[in-house]
């Protein structure tokens, strides 16, 4: 209520001053968005950290900006517990909130997001899953609803095998190469394993599959294998506690760290710190920038932060890989907003039809970003009707005993192949569940 | 003085062996059936029937199979999370392969392959008990969970193990109204509570119940253990899996091996030790407290503090609320939510004389 108060008596005044009076808003606008977030059990670093730059960004944008055009950012929140059924009861209960209902539901666990796949459709709320997920969702054409952005664990697999090339000198010298995938035995674990088999083919590298059992706080019987395989590089495909537990494992079987190159959930602060000094050296992808070297994270400092109003209890975690993908989803749902306030009127709360159509026309080009203040912290993105990916790129960055030191640049994955993937298992999918995939050609 | 039997002659066996022998019971369970079937399919908005009262039915009757065996024939098992994986999956491969194969036939073909599997992994219970069994039964919780993220057939080929299943239709009428779910589910889970509660008062539950009490006595008396044992545990993964089946086609749409961890199978376990060991309605009431306390305290607790706390504690508050109730509720009544509506009806039958 005092929100909407302040909008009011400020509204006027600031029309005022621009001398313009065009149709004054009768009421402040709000536009709901609905966080499923995490904050307790196993899980909580990623779910905390995320969540909290989330809307830290939110903050930002409410308070530097008065909102997207006036419309102001409500959210709540809904305690998940990383669990599915906790989170089709938070996917109900945030359903019907807020002016236009809930506009967008991004649940950063993929069993989460595999309950409510078909739900989304119906309810028509669009879905993004950054980094998680079903990967050929990327397909829109079979997924309208369904957007993993950025990057997929394919083009996440197929980025390695291109950064693990460039360190052997060239793709081509990684024919008869050894690589270890080493893996959580699970659904997402087992994720890579597709297009890594088909790189192997195609470059003539080895690929030996050593899977790790949930959680994986005991892995010597892997590292003794690891050690006789004597492989050129390992992939570390973990999870949780399976990280540090697999770092400490390497240091003692003397293999070298800055030859395991681990996912983008292998490669946070709270992956690295438990496991000291055997960290050192190890490299992981990511799919957002690390530090608080960006602008935009300087904008949260100082218009967030710097009024007490920042959602992180630890203050230090503001720049950490997941915080700053907390930010990453903020700016792509803020960034979706506003595409579709340009298309279906400015300053107005769109439904989730419309937040949909803009996450479906979201061009975030160097010059935007730029303007956002996130260049390089996230790359560049443009999502259209078939390709609900939008970028496909990923970077590496190292950890050297303290913190993360990016290594590289955005690397593009290769994107036929993995586009080729995407396609035959979304069609795959469309077949068992009769779904005519939509003509691209004819969508607005 | 309203809770009061006199009056009620029983003529014949069969009134005063049927399951409610006093006539306000009857009436009071038929009330309780009526609201569930006819008032709340038609009152209830679609977020009280997909996220509350499904879940809450599935997990009953997925309690009512752990209660059977654990509460009824004494046999601890950890494995009921696996069973209901078994349900699940064996469902989705029947509806997946065989053309034209009923939803119902499914239900209960997916039923009986996790009582097959419930037998082989009950064979240990023959030889070891107690928390050796659960235990040995812990094993089947891996061992199942394993198998399904290993051998991709079980999937269907799906690339990260999910299945996601077949649109439910009966008779052609398509099941796919959240009220029209609920629906379907609550008559299976009612004729199951029924089955069970039949079984339990039958010559099959008192063997189990003798094998509980002391195996050995029971032996004497002619009970054979081997066929009251993996009875228990057919009859029990059967439930699972039909509950696990429910779980996948009439609430979540698409489940994974990994949703059906030991997690799920501790937290059936805790609904049979807060709702009443050993008794069918302890089951429903066991199962709702686990299932519906975290949403209470998630909706309330933020609306009480809203402001004052930080979300994480929040949160984290929420789990030291339920745990401490749960610690008072076993204080308070340590046979559990079912014991204490025992006690509430011989209190209402003195009511209000109290001697």
């Amino acid at each position: 209520m005092e929100k909407m108060h302040r909008a009011r008596r400020g509204a006027p005044l600031a029309a005022l001053a621009a001398g313009l009076l065009i149709a004054l808003p009768a009421l402040a606008q709000e536009q709901f968005i609905g966080l499923p977030s995490y904050r307790v059990g196993p899980y909580a670093a990623g779910g905390s950290g995320i969540y909290g730059g989330w809307i830290d960004y939110m903050t930002l944008i409410n308070e530097r900006d008065g909102g997207i055009n006036g419309v102001k950012l409500t959210w709540e929140e809904c305690e998940t517990e990383y669990n599915n059924a906790r989170g089709v009861e938070c996917y109900e209960r945030l359903k019907g909130k807020g002016p236009t209902g809930n506009t967008t539901f991004q649940p950063l666990s993929t069993g989460i997001t595999y309950s409510v796949l078909e739900k989304v459709a119906q309810d028509k709320i669009p879905m993004v899953t950054i980094g998680y997920g079903r990967t050929d969702a990327a397909d829109g054409r079979v997924f309208p609803w369904v957007f993993p952005m950025i990057s997929t664990y394919w083009s996440q697999a197929s980025g390695m095998v291109k950064f693990i090339g460039d360190k052997v000198g060239g793709l081509e010298q990684l024919k008869g190469k050894k690589i270890v995938y080493l893996y959580h035995d699970s659904a997402f674990g087992k994720e890579g394993i597709p297009l890594m088999e088909q790189s192997a083919q195609k470059y003539g590298f080895t690929l030996k599959q050593i899977p790790v059992a949930h959680p994986g706080n005991e892995q010597q019987a892997q590292w003794l294998q690891i050690r006789q395989e004597k492989p050129d590089y390992v992939i570390l495909w973990g999870w949780g506690v399976m990280n540090p537990t697999a770092l400490r494992a390497a240091a003692r079987s003397g293999y070298p760290r800055d030859r395991i190159v681990g996912g983008w959930w292998s490669g946070s602060e709270e992956d690295t710190i438990p496991a000291g000094d055997a960290a050192k050296g190890y490299i992981s992808a990511n799919l957002s920038g690390v530090g608080t070297g960006f602008p935009v994270i300087q904008e949260v400092q100082k218009h967030v932060y710097a009024r007490n109003k920042g959602n992180m209890e630890d203050k230090n975690r503001v720049g950490s890989v997941y915080y700053n993908r907390g930010i990453v989803h903020g700016i792509l749902t803020v960034e979706a907003i506003r595409t579709a306030q340009q298309k279906f009127g400015s300053g107005k709360p769109m439904t989730g039809e419309q937040v949909r159509w803009g996450f479906e026309h979201l061009n975030l080009d160097a010059d935007h970003l730029a303007r956002l203040g996130a260049t390089g912290l996230l790359p560049e993105l443009k999502v259209s009707c078939a390709d609900h990916e939008g970028a496909g790129k990923v970077k590496f960055q190292q950890w050297d005993g303290s913190k993360w030191l990016p290594l590289t640049d955005w690397i593009e994955a290769d994107r036929a192949q993995v586009r080729g993937l995407i396609e035959a298992s979304a069609g795959a999918y469309a077949k068992e569940k009769g779904i005519t995939p939509r003509d691209c050609s004819k969508e607005p | 003085m309203l809770y009061r039997e006199a009056g009620q002659f029983k003529a014949s066996y069969q009134a005063d062996q049927q399951i409610f022998p006093i006539r306000q019971d009857r009436v009071g369970f038929a009330l309780v059936l009526a609201f569930f079937f006819l008032l709340v399919p038609a009152l209830a908005n679609q977020y009280w029937l997909q996220a509350i009262l499904i879940p809450v039915l599935i997990f009953s009757l997925a309690a009512l199979g752990l209660n059977i065996l654990t509460g009824y024939a004494g046999q601890l098992s950890l494995g009921s999370a696996a069973f209901m994986a078994v349900g699940a999956f064996a469902a989705y491969n029947f509806m997946l392969r065989v053309p034209g194969m009923p939803f119902l036939l499914a239900l209960v073909l997916g039923g009986l392959c996790a009582a097959a599997v419930g037998v082989a992994f009950g064979l240990p219970s023959l030889r070891i008990k107690g928390f050796y069994l659960a235990v040995a039964t812990l094993a089947a919780q891996f061992f199942i969970i394993w198998a399904l993220t290993k051998f991709p057939w079980f999937s269907n080929h799906s690339a990260s193990g999910v299945i996601s299943t077949q649109a439910v239709v009966i008779l052609g009428y398509a099941f796919d109204t959240p009220a029209s779910k609920y629906l379907l589910t609550l008559s299976v889970v009612a004729l199951l509570a029924l089955l069970a509660k039949n079984m339990v008062r039958s010559s099959t539950g008192r063997a189990w119940m003798a094998v509980r009490d002391m195996d050995v006595a029971a032996e004497v008396i002619g009970i054979r253990p081997l066929h009251a044992k993996l009875s228990a545990f057919a009859v029990s993964s059967f439930y699972c899996g039909v509950a696990g089946a429910l779980y996948a086609y009439t609430y979540l749409g698409t489940v994974e091996p990994e949703g059906f961890n030991l997690d799920l199978s501790f937290k059936i376990l805790f609904m049979i030790i807060i709702g009443g060991v050993g008794s069918i309605l302890g089951a429903f009431l066991g199962a709702a407290f686990i299932v519906l306390l975290p949403i209470f305290l998630d909706n309330v607790i933020p609306q009480l503090f809203g402001g004052l706390l930080s979300s994480s504690f929040s949160s984290n508050l929420q789990l030291i609320v339920f745990g401490g109730l749960i610690v008072f509720f076993l204080i308070v009544e340590p046979h559990g939510l079912a014991r204490l509506w025992q006690i509430g009806k011989e209190k209402l039958r003195l009511w209000p004389f109290p001697h």
